[in-house]
C-alpha cells in the first residue's frame, strides 16, 4: 500500500478485546486532511473504544495506526497530543472556581505565563469565531462557553486532527449552528474533524464521509450527503428504524399532576432554584419541558419525585391529592412513578442485579416484590424479566448487574421498569440521552402509549426532535422559570430557541449575582 | 514495561472466594521471613501459631470463648461497614454494655434469679447501643465524622471503666485491687458442657443467622446494602441515609454490649481494669476478612481467635511478645483491604509511558 501519504490518518484493522467482548473487530478508518469525517454508530457500537485506541487511552489488542504515512504506537493520551491530536470530551473537566486562562494552563504542559496565554487565547478565540473572555470565572459561562474552552485548548496546541465527542448534545441549536461555522473553518485550513454523533440531520450537514459502525464490527463508509437520515439509521441499527407512532388526538381528561407556584432554594452554590412553576399535566397527554442543560432541570424533577421537599403542601399535586411535603415513597404510593436523568447511580444501583433494582422502586408499591418487610425476589424477577421482554434489553447473563448494561439498554430497562406499574403520573428526566436510535424510538413509543392509555406524562428534555416527536404541550425552563405552556404546533424551532434562552424570565433578580 | 490495573467487566466470582485466602496467604509468608529475621525457625513458630491452637480440645475450647465476641461484634459492624458507616468504636460500645449489664449485680449482689441474667443482658444489649447512638447522633445531626467520634469514644468508655472499678464499684473485700465483686449463680452465663464455653457463642452464631438473613432476605437489608453502594440511588428508592446511620449503630453497638457483658458474666466473672484484649479492634479485621457477610464472619472469627490464641501460645514456647499477634492482625487487614482490588481489577503487564514512537 503506498497511497498512505494521502491520508491524515489511519486506523488498520483494529481490533480491541475486553474479556469476551469485541469491542471493535477488524475496523478500519481513514481520513484525510481537511475532512471532517463522521464517526456513527449505536450505543456500545464500538466508537468510543476507537476514538480511545486512536487518542492513546486504550492499546488495539491488533491493527495498527498510521499518522502521515508512517506507522506509530501511542502509548498514551500525552502522546497523541505530542503527534497533533486534540480531542473534546462529551462531558468537560472543568474547574468550576478558576478563570478559562486559569483551566486552560493546567490542562497544557508548558510553563507560559498566564498574561501571555491569556493573548493567544483570545487570538484563537477571535480567529475562529469562538467568543470567550480569558479573565471570565467557568461558573459563569453557559454550556455552549465551557465546550469553547475546551475546543480552544485544543486548538491552542495547534492539532492537525480534532477529535469530537458528540459536541452539540448539550447545545442550543443557535450554539451548534456557530459550532459548525468553527469546525468548518478549520477543515478548510486542513485540520481533519473526527465528528462522533447520534444527530444524523447534522452528520449530513456537515460531514463528507461517515464510518458506520455496528457490534463492533465495520458496517459501511458512505457518504452521508448521498443519504437519507433514514437510511443512515438503518445502517447503524440494522433495521429499518420503525417510526414513533403519535396520533395527536389526545383527548386530555383530569389533571394528574398540578403544580402550583412550586419554588425551591438550593443549598448548591451552583445549582439553580427554581421560581413560581405553575404547571398541569392531564390524564392522555404528554407535556414536555424543553430547556438547555443546568437551567434547573434537575432540580425540577427532584422537587417533582420527592427527592426534596417542598415546604408548602399544594405546591405538588398528585390525582388532587397534596403531596408537596411527601416524601418519594408516599408520591409512589399515590400513582405516581418517576425516571431520573442518571441511570447509573441515581436511576439505578450499578453493582445491583436487574431483579434487585427492581426492588429499588417496587418495594412501596407492589405486594409481589415486597411483603412484610420481606423481599420476594422471585417477584422481582419475573417483573424483571417482564420488563427485558417487553423492553427488547439486551443482556449476557440472565439477571446481571445493572452497570454491565449497556446505556441504551439500562435506559429501557430503567423506563420499563416504572411503565411496569402502570403509574398514573410518569415523570421521565432526559428520557433518550445518549441512547442509540434504536432504543430511542422504543422509549419514545412507550411514553406516548402509556399516555394514551390514560396517564399523564411529564418529559424533561434538551433534544428537540423528542420533544417535538412526543408532546402535546411544551413549556421551556431557563434558569429555574417555566415559560408558558404552548400546544405544540404552534411552536417552531426559532421560538423554543428564543425561550431557551431565556426570553420569559420575569424578575431582574432571575441573573443570580 | 509496567504493571497496570485493568477494570474488569464484572466482579470476579473466584476472587470474591480466593482474595481473603491470598491475603491470608501473603500474610503467612511475610510472617514467616519476621520470625527466620527474629531468629527463630519460622516453620516451627508458624506451626505454634496457626495449627497447634487446634490441636487439643483445651485449646479448641478456648479458641470458641475467643470467637463468640468477635463473631458477635464483627457481624455488627459487617452491617455497618456495608452501609458505609464506619464504626471503630466497638470496643467502647463493648466496654459501656459490660459496665451497664455489671451495674446489676454489683448494686444487687445477692438476687439470684434468671432474671438476672436476662436484665444483664438486656442491659448489655442497652448500654452498647446507647454508647453507639452517640456517633450516630453527631453524625446524622452535625456531619461530624463518625471514625473520629467512635474511635474517640473508646478511651472515654476505658477511663469510665477504670474510675469505676477504682473507686464507687470496687470490691469492699477485694483488697484494694482494682476489681468489682465476683458474679456468682444466675449472675453467670450458663457454661455449655465441662469447660470454658458458655452460651455467648450460641448468642454469636445465632446473630450472624439472623443478620445474614436481615442483610439477604428482609428490606432494611435492602436498604443498607442501597445506602452503602449508591447514597443517592438509595435516595430515588426511597431510603433515608440517616435512618441506616441510626440503624447500624444502634445494633452494632448492640452486638458489641452483648460480648461486653458476655465477657465480664462469662470467662472474667468479674469487671476488671480490662475486659477484652482488644475484641472490639481486631472485629473490624473479622468484618472485612469475612467479606462483609454475616456467615464469613464466622469462619474469619474463628481465624483471628487462632491469632489470639497463637500469640499466647508463641509468648509462651517461643518467648516472644504477644504483640506478634497484632502484628499479625494488622498485616491481615492491610493486606485483605489490598486484595479486594483483584475482585474489580486484574493484573496486567502493559507497555510503559513514553513518546508515540515509530514502530
Amino acid at each position: 500500500m503506498n497511497n498512505t501519504g494521502e491520508f491524515l490518518l489511519e486506523a488498520r484493522n483494529i481490533t480491541k478485546v475486553f474479556g469476551a467482548l469485541r469491542a471493535n473487530d477488524d475496523v478500519t478508518l481513514s481520513l484525510k486532511p481537511g475532512e471532517i469525517h463522521a464517526l456513527l454508530g449505536e450505543n456500545g457500537a464500538g466508537k468510543s473504544t476507537l476514538v480511545k485506541v486512536i487518542y492513546g487511552s486504550l492499546q488495539p489488542t491488533s491493527g495498527e495506526l498510521y499518522w502521515k504515512g508512517r506507522r506509530v504506537i501511542v502509548p498514551n493520551p500525552a502522546a497523541a497530543r505530542e503527534l497533533g491530536i486534540g480531542m473534546v470530551f462529551q462531558h468537560f473537566s472543568l474547574f468550576d472556581s478558576l478563570t478559562v486562562t486559569e483551566n486552560i494552563a493546567l490542562a497544557l504542559p508548558s510553563d507560559e505565563k498566564i498574561e501571555g496565554m491569556a493573548r493567544r487565547i483570545e487570538k484563537v478565540s477571535d480567529d475562529y469565531g469562538l467568543p470567550l473572555r480569558p479573565d471570565a470565572l467557568v461558573v459563569d459561562l453557559s454550556v455552549g462557553e465551557r465546550q469553547r474552552i475546551e475546543i480552544v485548548r485544543c486548538l491552542l496546541q495547534e492539532p492537525h486532527l480534532l477529535v469530537m465527542d458528540e459536541p452539540t448534545a448539550v447545545l442550543t441549536p443557535q450554539e451548534a449552528d456557530q459550532l459548525f461555522v468553527t469546525l468548518e473553518r478549520l477543515a478548510s485550513e486542513g485540520c481533519g474533524v473526527l465528528y462522533i454523533s447520534h444527530r444524523l440531520e447534522e452528520v449530513k450537514r456537515l460531514c463528507h464521509d461517515a464510518t458506520i459502525l455496528r457490534h463492533g464490527k465495520l458496517v459501511s463508509r458512505v457518504d452521508p450527503q448521498q443519504e437519507t437520515a433514514a437510511s443512515l439509521a438503518a445502517l447503524m441499527v440494522g433495521t429499518e428504524v420503525a417510526a414513533v407512532r403519535a396520533d395527536k388526538e389526545a383527548a386530555p381528561g383530569a389533571p394528574l399532576l398540578e403544580l402550583n407556584d412550586l419554588s425551591t432554594q438550593t443549598d448548591d452554590p451552583f445549582g439553580v432554584s427554581l421560581k413560581n412553576i405553575n404547571l398541569s399535566v392531564r390524564a392522555g397527554e404528554i407535556v414536555a419541558v424543553a430547556g438547555v442543560a443546568g437551567n434547573g432541570q434537575g432540580e425540577f424533577f427532584g422537587a417533582l419525585s420527592g427527592e426534596v421537599i417542598s415546604t408548602n403542601k399544594d405546591a405538588v399535586k398528585f390525582g388532587g391529592a397534596a403531596s408537596g411535603r411527601e416524601d418519594i415513597t408516599q408520591r409512589r404510593r399515590r400513582g405516581a412513578a418517576f425516571v431520573p436523568e442518571e441511570r447509573i447511580g441515581h436511576g439505578a444501583i450499578p453493582n445491583f442485579t436487574l431483579s434487585e433494582n427492581v426492588v429499588l422502586t417496587h418495594h412501596a408499591v407492589s405486594e409481589a416484590v415486597v411483603r412484610k418487610g420481606l423481599i420476594n425476589s422471585d417477584g422481582a424477577q419475573n417483573v424483571s424479566s417482564n420488563v427485558i421482554e417487553l423492553f427488547d434489553v439486551r443482556k449476557g447473563t440472565p439477571d446481571p448487574e445493572a452497570q454491565s448494561l449497556s446505556g441504551g439498554n439500562l435506559q429501557k430497562f430503567v423506563v420499563g421498569r416504572e411503565i411496569a406499574l402502570q403509574p398514573k403520573v410518569l415523570v421521565v428526566n432526559q428520557p433518550t440521552w445518549g441512547v442509540d436510535a434504536g432504543a430511542t424510538a422504543l422509549i419514545r413509543q412507550a411514553l406516548i402509549d402509556l399516555a394514551r392509555s390514560g396517564s399523564a406524562v411529564l418529559v424533561i428534555s434538551q433534544d428537540l426532535d423528542e420533544i417535538f416527536e412526543v408532546a402535546d404541550r411544551i413549556a421551556v425552563i431557563s434558569r429555574g422559570e417555566l415559560s408558558e405552556v404552548y400546544l405544540s404546533e404552534e411552536l417552531n424551532l426559532e421560538q423554543i430557541g428564543l425561550l431557551m434562552a431565556g426570553a420569559h424570565e420575569k424578575g431582574t433578580n432571575a441573573g443570580a449575582a | 514495561m509496567m504493571i497496570v490495573l485493568e477494570k474488569r467487566s464484572a466482579q470476579s466470582q473466584a476472587m470474591i472466594w480466593l482474595s481473603p485466602v491470598v491475603a491470608l496467604s501473603i500474610t503467612v509468608v511475610i510472617g514467616g521471613f519476621i520470625f527466620a529475621g527474629l531468629g527463630l525457625d519460622p516453620i516451627k513458630a508458624l506451626y505454634i501459631y496457626f495449627v497447634e491452637p487446634v490441636t487439643s480440645l483445651w485449646s479448641i475450647e478456648e479458641l470458641i470463648v475467643k470467637a463468640a465476641p468477635l463473631i458477635l461484634i464483627g457481624t455488627g459492624l459487617a452491617v455497618c461497614y456495608t452501609a458505609n458507616v464506619w464504626n471503630i468504636g466497638a470496643e467502647g460500645q463493648l466496654t459501656i454494655g459490660a459496665l451497664f449489664g455489671s451495674a446489676i449485680p454489683i448494686y444487687f449482689t445477692t438476687w439470684q434469679s434468671p432474671v438476672v441474667l436476662i436484665l444483664m443482658l438486656l442491659m448489655g444489649v442497652l448500654g452498647g447501643a446507647l454508647f453507639g447512638a452517640i456517633p450516630a447522633l453527631l453524625k446524622s445531626r452535625f456531619g461530624a465524622n463518625e471514625i473520629l467520634t467512635s474511635l474517640m469514644l473508646v478511651y472515654v468508655a476505658q477511663l469510665l471503666l477504670d474510675w469505676v472499678i477504682r473507686g464507687p464499684w470496687k470490691d469492699p473485700k477485694g483488697f484494694n485491687f482494682p476489681q468489682s465483686v465476683s458474679f456468682e449463680g444466675w449472675q453467670l452465663l450458663p457454661l455449655l458442657g465441662e469447660g470454658r464455653v458458655h452460651i455467648g457463642a450460641i448468642f454469636a452464631l445465632v446473630a450472624a443467622l439472623l443478620l445474614w438473613m436481615m442483610m439477604g432476605r428482609s428490606l432494611r437489608g435492602f436498604e443498607i446494602r442501597v445506602i452503602g453502594s449508591s447514597p443517592r440511588a438509595g435516595a430515588f428508592g426511597g431510603f433515608a441515609q440517616k435512618r441506616v446511620i441510626w440503624t447500624c449503630f444502634l445494633l452494632s453497638g448492640a452486638l458489641a454490649g452483648l460480648a461486653g457483658i458476655c465477657e465480664v458474666a462469662g470467662p472474667s466473672g468479674q469487671l476488671q481494669p480490662v475486659i477484652s484484649p482488644g475484641y472490639g479492634f481486631t472485629a473490624i479485621i473479622v468484618a472485612f476478612l469475612g467479606r462483609l457477610n454475616p456467615i464469613g464472619v464466622i469462619f474469619a472469627g474463628i481465624l483471628l481467635a487462632i491469632s489470639y490464641l497463637g500469640g499466647e501460645a508463641a509468648q509462651v514456647e517461643l518467648g516472644i511478645s504477644d504483640r506478634m499477634a497484632q502484628v499479625f492482625q494488622g498485616m491481615l487487614l492491610f493486606l485483605i483491604l489490598a486484595c479486594e482490588t483483584l475482585i474489580h481489577y486484574r493484573i496486567k503487564v502493559a507497555p510503559g509511558f513514553g513518546a508515540a514512537k515509530e514502530a
